[in-house]
């Protein structure tokens, strides 16, 4: 059967595409090898935030997170979309003045934060730890749960006319159509490959690396955490290339229920859980929630984060096989700019105005080194 | 089980054998249900063996299955934990 | 945090667990004996430790009386921080145990599976119920429907009857033909052969029906009464307690997660009972449900090769190869009805712990599918019950567990600060 486009993943990424596609009329088939949302998407906090480290990070996820507050009333109540917003905690002046500067870069991108001194975070999340300087409290940031809203938006495709083949991989790319792991073939004008990490599989050269991350939940307990807590250090953790970081990250699920993270490891192949770093992410996060210690574990688990070498996504035509598109490298943003993402490759696939520049995550930048990888 | 052990069950004092599990002291004590689940319904002692966790209870402070602890003198229970 | 070292650390300490601790001794190895519950005996011998009645009971808690085995009691194992250290919970907090070899005897649980009424307080597995009064649950004068599957049935319902309970029948899902079958097979195994007959003895005057089973519990607060099909009557029969089992898995977690191989839901082990993880012996119930002949003698087994000693005893592989024979015995003559898969309506629990409606569990496309999009098995159990229930009903293969084994306090989870304890043996 001919299609105008075969989406390659049913991740969070590729199912906002197809969503995407199907409600403007293409025809698309959505194929995903295993379950929805249940790569990277599953391994999500589903923290929806603003990063603004970067001034291509800044744009993408501002306006993806202006989309998702669009789309909040649409999602069912197992998506548990929240509004939290995240409380970005300075421990010390050094931090206290980046919080300031993050407040300044981030108004000027239109999202508003509020500086909490001392007294105002104690105030605010009375949980945290007293010696702590104050913080940067960005409100309109949100938690969701990813892999409900990974299979919502597929379903919402479907019944705008996709098709969704779940349960069958993606084995090659040829021209003008995928290869199926039954032998069977897809033809297609254009295919979108968004299977997460698996990215190079199918695009020999692709710069995507595996990032691995843990993450522990807690029991229900009365929720003592209102906002997303992050420390300031994050993104140093973030978009470091340390091969092993760890910072407090802690979101209050509507259960009440603690998720905490999050670890970065480069080069761990395994996806068992590394008891040494569950160690460290529990003693970081009970540094700034001492109560914490009192806790139940429920469980631990591990996911893999695809990653670019200049934590900046793939989005756009793959420069080495015409009709082939990318999105994928999202590093810990793959929910937050799921939505971006979307509109800006359906923007760019279907020949309409940009939403803003797509230079900067154009899978082009990186073409000599591909090239170099490809020879 | 000749003597007897004194526990509280929340907050109210109870007398049962010495040797019995905490599960078996919360229905001697005439708790049918201990626990609450997430749509209200009442839910007690199960599988008796540690698995199914339906009876987990706090005691003295921390949560424990009933069916696995012994009870002991002076033991504070919380239901509903 | 408590730490403790070992040459070889058993976990579990029903039959097969302390048949491997006192060989693993016998053969010259310090062995350490850990469980969950507060004292040894597993389930089969549960209460046996200070009135042992059982004949084989006897002689191994007095064995492991009089050995040199260290043991702990009220220890869940959680987590392992590293290969050979391995982390428990207990009562008195976290304890560490470092071991050279591991014997993994972490025996069985029951098969329930979900029927409307099921989560109902006065609902309980067979087994489990008969463990409950064999620590002091109340049932004399009660009325109680045992139902289910398995010769498990008639020992509960025994133990409830000499607890002073009125048993109001044994529904056995399995038909007569079966079980007559079963029966016969019974020959080779006068041992098994005098216990059914003795328990039946101990039952006179119970109805024991075929063909039966329990299609919903009813009650508003607490059960009150049961609904029982056999063939195609349905009578409705008041009671206090439901006691129901449809057989028994195999606890396969902890080796599932220190990566041992499985075929069919049980370890996959040699005939030294070591499985496909160097260093890592399984025994019992966890290598396929075979009963506790099965238990003994493969614990005795592991417990002598994990210390070392590998030949295996002439009498040693005779009782390996009849007990063997007998769970295949019970594996083909217990196989579950269709009709079971039916008793869910839409709206019953699947999933306990989360509340997981049996309709939407049954829209996922596995396991992982139903965890993700609906929470199924994500609660406190970790899918224990709801697994071993989908797996039945819908062919799901059980997700692999995540550690910790059970909920666990965090502070299980960091790093030791306080100094480590003198070695087992010492403190024993």
């Amino acid at each position: 059967m001919n299609q105008d486009v075969v989406i390659v993943g049913g991740g969070i990424v590729g199912c906002a595409i197809a969503d995407r596609l199907a409600r403007a009329g293409v025809a698309v088939c959505l194929v995903e090898r295993d379950v929805l949302g249940g790569a990277a998407t599953a391994a999500s906090m589903g923290h929806l935030v603003v990063l603004d480290d970067d001034p291509a990070e800044l744009t993408l996820s501002s306006y993806s997170c202006a989309l998702w507050r669009e789309l909040a009333p649409l999602l069912p109540d197992n998506a548990d979309y929240r509004t939290t917003g995240t409380l970005w905690i300075a421990r010390d002046a050094a931090e206290m003045a980046e919080a300031e500067r993050k407040r300044t870069r981030l108004a000027a991108a239109g999202v508003n934060g509020e500086l909490l001194t001392a007294q105002q975070l104690a105030a605010c999340e009375p949980a945290l730890a007293p010696n702590l300087a104050g913080g940067l409290r960005v409100a309109a940031d949100a938690v969701v749960y990813p892999p409900v809203v990974a299979a919502w938006l597929a379903r919402r495709a479907v019944a705008a006319g996709a098709r969704l083949r779940c349960g069958v991989a993606v084995s090659a790319i040829g021209d003008g159509e995928v290869v199926l792991d039954d032998g069977s073939r897809l033809r297609a004008r254009h295919i979108v490959v968004a299977n997460g990490c698996s990215v190079p599989e199918l695009l020999s050269g692709a710069p995507v690396r595996r990032r691995k991350g843990h993450l522990l939940i807690t029991t229900r307990l009365q929720p003592q955490v209102r906002h997303q807590l992050v420390e300031l250090g994050y993104v140093q953790s973030a978009h470091g290339e340390a091969s092993e970081s760890v910072a407090f990250n802690v979101q209050p699920r509507p259960t009440g229920q603690l998720l905490l993270g999050s670890t970065r490891e480069f080069d761990a192949p395994a996806g068992s859980v590394t008891p040494r770093l569950i160690a460290r992410l529990v003693e970081r996060a009970v540094e700034f929630l001492p109560g914490l210690a009192g806790r139940t574990a429920l469980r631990a688990w591990t996911g893999f984060r695809p990653t670019t070498p200049d934590h900046r996504p793939l989005i756009g035509p793959w420069p080495l096989r015409a009709g082939v598109w990318l999105a994928g490298g999202h590093e810990g943003l793959g929910v937050t700019t799921a939505l971006g993402t979307a509109e800006l490759l359906a923007a760019q696939l279907l020949d309409l105005p940009l939403p803003f520049d797509a230079a900067p995550y154009a899978p082009g930048r990186f073409t000599s080194a591909v090239a170099s990888h490809v020879h | 089980m000749s003597t007897d052990v004194r526990l509280r069950v929340d907050g109210v004092e109870v007398v049962v054998p010495a040797g019995c599990s905490v599960a078996a002291a919360l229905r001697l004590a005439g708790h049918v249900s201990t626990r609450r689940a997430l749509d209200g319904g009442g839910r007690g002692a199960c599988c008796g063996m540690g698995v199914c966790f339906e009876c987990r209870v706090r005691i003295n402070g921390v949560e424990r299955l009933g069916c696995l602890a012994r009870v002991a003198d002076g033991m504070e229970i919380v239901c509903d934990a | 945090m408590r730490e403790l070292s070992t040459e070889i650390l058993v976990v579990g300490a029903g039959p097969a667990g302390i048949a491997a601790a006192v060989s693993a001794e016998r053969a010259g190895a310090r062995a350490l004996l850990v469980d969950m519950q507060a004292e040894p005996g597993g389930q089969i011998w549960r209460g046996q430790w200070n009135n042992a009645t059982d004949r084989a009971a006897r002689r191994w808690l007095t064995a492991l009386r009089g050995s040199p085995v260290a043991t702990r009691y009220g220890l869940r194992l959680v987590d392992f921080a590293a290969p050979g250290l391995a982390v428990f919970d207990g009562a008195d907090g976290p304890l560490r145990v470092r071991c050279e070899r591991l014997i993994v005897a972490a025996g069985a649980r029951e098969r329930l599976l979900p029927f409307p009424g099921w989560t109902l307080p006065g609902v309980f597995g067979a087994g489990g119920l008969q463990v409950l009064v064999k620590n002091g649950w109340p049932v004399a004068g009660q009325r109680i429907v045992v139902a289910g599957s398995g010769p498990l049935l008639l020992a509960a319902a025994a133990t409830l009857r000499k607890a002073g309970a009125q048993v109001l029948c044994i529904a056995e899902q399995t038909g007569a033909a079966d079980l007559a079958r079963f029966a016969a097979g019974l020959a080779p195994h006068p041992g098994k052969w005098l216990q059914a007959a003795a328990l039946r003895g101990r039952l006179a005057g119970v109805a024991y029906r075929c063909n039966a089973w329990v299609e919903r519990a009813e009650g508003t607060e607490r059960l009150e009464s049961v609904r029982l099909r056999a063939g195609r009557s349905v009578e409705r029969i008041a009671c206090d307690a439901l006691a129901v089992g449809f057989g028994l898995v195999p606890n396969t977690e902890i080796a599932q997660l220190l990566g041992c191989e499985l075929r069919d839901g049980a370890v996959v082990v040699d005939v030294h009972q070591h499985s496909s993880v160097a260093g890592i012996y399984c025994a019992g119930e966890i290598c396929g449900i075979g009963g506790v002949d099965q238990a003994l003698a493969q614990g005795e087994v592991a417990g002598r090769a994990a210390a070392g000693s590998g030949e295996r005893p002439r009498a040693l592989r005779r009782d390996c190869a009849r007990s063997a024979r007998f769970a295949q015995t019970l594996r083909r003559h217990f196989a579950l009805r269709d009709e079971l898969r039916e008793l869910a309506t839409a709206d019953t629990v699947l999933c306990r712990c989360e509340n997981v409606r049996y309709a939407d569990a049954a829209a996922c496309r596995s396991q992982r599918d139903a965890r993700l999009q609906t929470r199924l098995g994500m609660g406190h159990c970790q899918a224990r019950i709801c697994g071993a229930a989908g797996e039945f009903l819908f062919g799901w293969t059980a997700a692999t567990p995540r550690p910790p084994l059970a909920p666990a306090p965090l502070t299980c989870f960091t790093e030791p600060t306080s100094d480590p304890e003198p070695p087992a043996q010492e403190s024993a």
